[in-house]
């Protein structure tokens, strides 16, 4: 059985997808389990699959029994087995948060909102797990596809924000299959290692650079690096608090690590560094990003689209990470995929239930909110320092690895970049915290005592726990970081950098 | 020059497509209109595959006799590719099914709007 774990990790989500309107037509209710039942399964998988790379190196899986070259291989490395554990973690918990969430929201939408939310799932998966450039695409179009028609349901303004994300995410999926082609062409390949042992032969042909491009050009898309992230914001605004907590953290985290896997695996390091520089350029693009998301971010009034910039933001984190292109700067590069993934996940999910409580998210309604909901804004508070980088939250740690690989690659403007950014950070950040904590509401100085309690009225339990659990992520994620770095992210760094 | 163009010309449409696929999408107010623009620029890729995989002359990747004979009648290398074919049929589905969403959530929008124009969408939306 645990032999058969990398297919029943994608198997799993699909066929409950599949059967998801099926339970939902016998009844409504059962959906909710149905799905929290798959996610366990197929997050029981994903731990398998990392027990058993930890213990005993990558995994090939062939699909079917076909050999590699022709048929398709499900390769399991120690970089996916990471990502699988990721993602079939934040979307269980998003999950379960759902319920309340998407009652209260699209309460007769449920059940097509549980078999897409799956096929979402699915999708994410499968691009991380497999190892063949064209099933990587379907994937990539599944997870797409399904992102599409759950931001869709979200408020009024959501149609218009998801139809443009179609347009431009199609141009991004269409330049990566075209990119396909040409890889292709040239190799006689799909399968990721054949390709990459075929290719640096071929590292002077100019079909391979338009390969490259095109490919870079279309995760860039998908990934919402800065100069093409206009979808974003508004997209991750309008969706429906679940389905930002689900897409934000993990479908840009997703196209990061194949990023990851396109600049250090199909092609070598050798051939992104030195023979056409590739890496710098995204890494200036990457610090770009930071800056010009974080400006954007300060300017919001709305607390998702605030954050919907900070994704942008942060994708730059891993851009400059990956564009640094040494093993500090990619060490730092993976772990900011990890602890965003949280991170995002956690304020995500908190701004969700202040919008069930409050019925919008402008900031300036914010006003004793820490009386208010005390758990539901520490939970967010923690997941805001680990944003700014605040030890022991995570993202202290990989913006430290961050800025030790821009000092090993001599790069000071990095370092500046890096830390001015935290003080963005804080900018927008403690403008939030601050009207939630300090400021009070008018009604409150014509009482004669001003520090009468605020009744609490926090969300329900099957909202409060999966924040709780996000935040306590974040801590855990950042005290037991030399632990993940130690037995899982040094070996995904590919040798010789 | 002019025989190089000629003789690859079937690349060259393949380009043309997706200049007028882009050129529709970012230019055209009308949503619908972008939505064609969106599927002529996925369907040049279509045109890109199948022009890799054929060639003049060529047939089908079936042995006509059993393994072990001597005497084939068909000499391999006239074999047309089969996996790029394979790989649009895929592409294809993907095709429809983008197209599909589009089309959902442009009824969802004219629901909303009233309209398809993106200018007259912007202003009610203010």
């Amino acid at each position: 059985m645990t032999d058969q774990a990398p297919i029943l990790i994608i198997i799993i989500p699909l066929m409950f997808a599949l059967m998801t309107p099926l339970i939902g037509w016998i009844r409504k209710n059962l959906c909710y389990p149905w799905v929290l039942l798959s996610l366990t399964l197929s997050a029981l998988s994903s731990f398998i699959i990392l027990r058993t790379v930890l213990l005993r190196g990558i995994i090939s899986y062939k699909l079917g029994n076909w050999d590699p070259p022709w048929g398709i291989e499900y390769a399991i490395d120690h970089l996916n087995a990471l990502m699988l554990v990721i993602i079939t973690v934040i979307s269980l918990i998003v999950a379960v948060y759902s319920k309340k969430s998407i009652q209260r929201e699209k309460p007769d939408k449920i059940v097509h909102f549980y078999t897409i939310f799956l096929l979402q799932v699915t999708g994410f998966l499968g691009m991380v797990v497999s190892g063949d450039l064209f099933n990587i695409y379907v994937f990539l179009e599944i997870a797409s596809l399904a992102g599409y028609a759950l931001i869709a349901i979200g408020d009024e303004r959501a149609p218009y924000a998801s139809f443009r994300y179609v347009v431009i995410g199609t141009i991004g999926a269409s330049f990566y299959l075209l990119s396909v082609g040409y890889i292709y062409s040239v190799t006689g390949s799909l399968n990721i290692a054949d390709v990459a042992r075929l290719l640096p032969e071929l590292y002077n042909s100019n079909v391979i650079l338009t390969a490259l491009v095109f490919m870079f050009a279309g995760i860039a898309i998908k990934m919402a690096m800065f100069p093409v992230h206009a979808w974003a914001p508004n997209a991750y605004t309008h969706a429906p608090s679940a389905v930002s907590a689900l897409v934000a953290p993990l479908m840009t985290k997703v196209a990061a690590y194949l990023m990851i896997r396109v600049s250090f695996t199909v092609f070598k390091p050798h051939y992104i560094i030195d023979v056409i520089s590739l890496n710098s350029f995204i890494s200036w693009i990457g610090a770009a990003g930071i800056i010009a998301g974080s400006i954007f971010a300060i300017a919001q009034n709305n607390l998702k689209k605030m954050l919907s910039y900070s994704v942008v933001a942060q994708i730059g984190y891993i851009a400059l990470g990956i564009g640094l292109a040494n093993s500090y700067g990619l060490t730092g590069a993976v772990l900011h995929i990890v602890n965003e993934a949280f991170t995002k996940g956690c304020v995500f999910l908190a701004a969700g239930g202040i919008v069930y409580k409050l019925g919008g998210c402008n900031i300036a309604d914010f006003k004793n909110l820490f009386r208010k909901m005390p758990f539901t804004m520490t939970a967010f508070t923690i997941g805001a320092f680990s944003l700014i980088g605040i030890p022991p939250t995570c993202g202290f740690f990989s913006k430290l690895y961050l800025i030790l690989g821009s000092i090993e690659a001599d790069q000071w403007t990095f370092v500046g970049v890096l830390l001015f950014s935290s003080i963005l950070n804080v900018v927008y950040f403690f403008r939030v915290i601050q009207t939630a904590a300090f400021e009070k509401q008018m009604s409150d100085y014509s009482r004669e005592d001003p520090y009468e309690k605020v009744p609490m009225d926090e969300v329900p339990l099957t909202m409060l726990i999966p924040i709780q659990i996000a935040a306590l992520g974040i801590l855990l994620c950042g005290i037991f970081n030399s632990e993940i770095i130690s037995s899982v992210i040094k070996y995904a760094i590919p040798p010789g950098l | 020059m002019i025989d190089f163009i000629i003789e690859r010309y079937n690349f060259w449409i393949y380009v043309i497509l997706m200049m007028i696929g882009l050129y529709a999408m970012i230019t055209k107010r009308n949503l619908v209109k972008k939505v064609i623009g969106m599927n002529i620029f996925q369907t040049s890729i279509i045109l890109f595959f199948i022009s890799l995989a054929s060639k003049r002359g060529g047939t089908l990747p079936i042995m006509k006799q059993a393994h072990g004979l001597e005497n084939f009648p068909v000499d391999p290398s006239a074999y047309i590719n089969p996996v790029p074919h394979v790989l649009m049929l895929t592409a294809i589905v993907v095709m429809v099914a983008t197209l599909g969403v589009a089309l959902a959530i442009l009824i969802l929008i004219y629901r909303k709007y009233g309209t398809l124009e993106e200018d007259e969408i912007l202003k009610r939306m203010q």
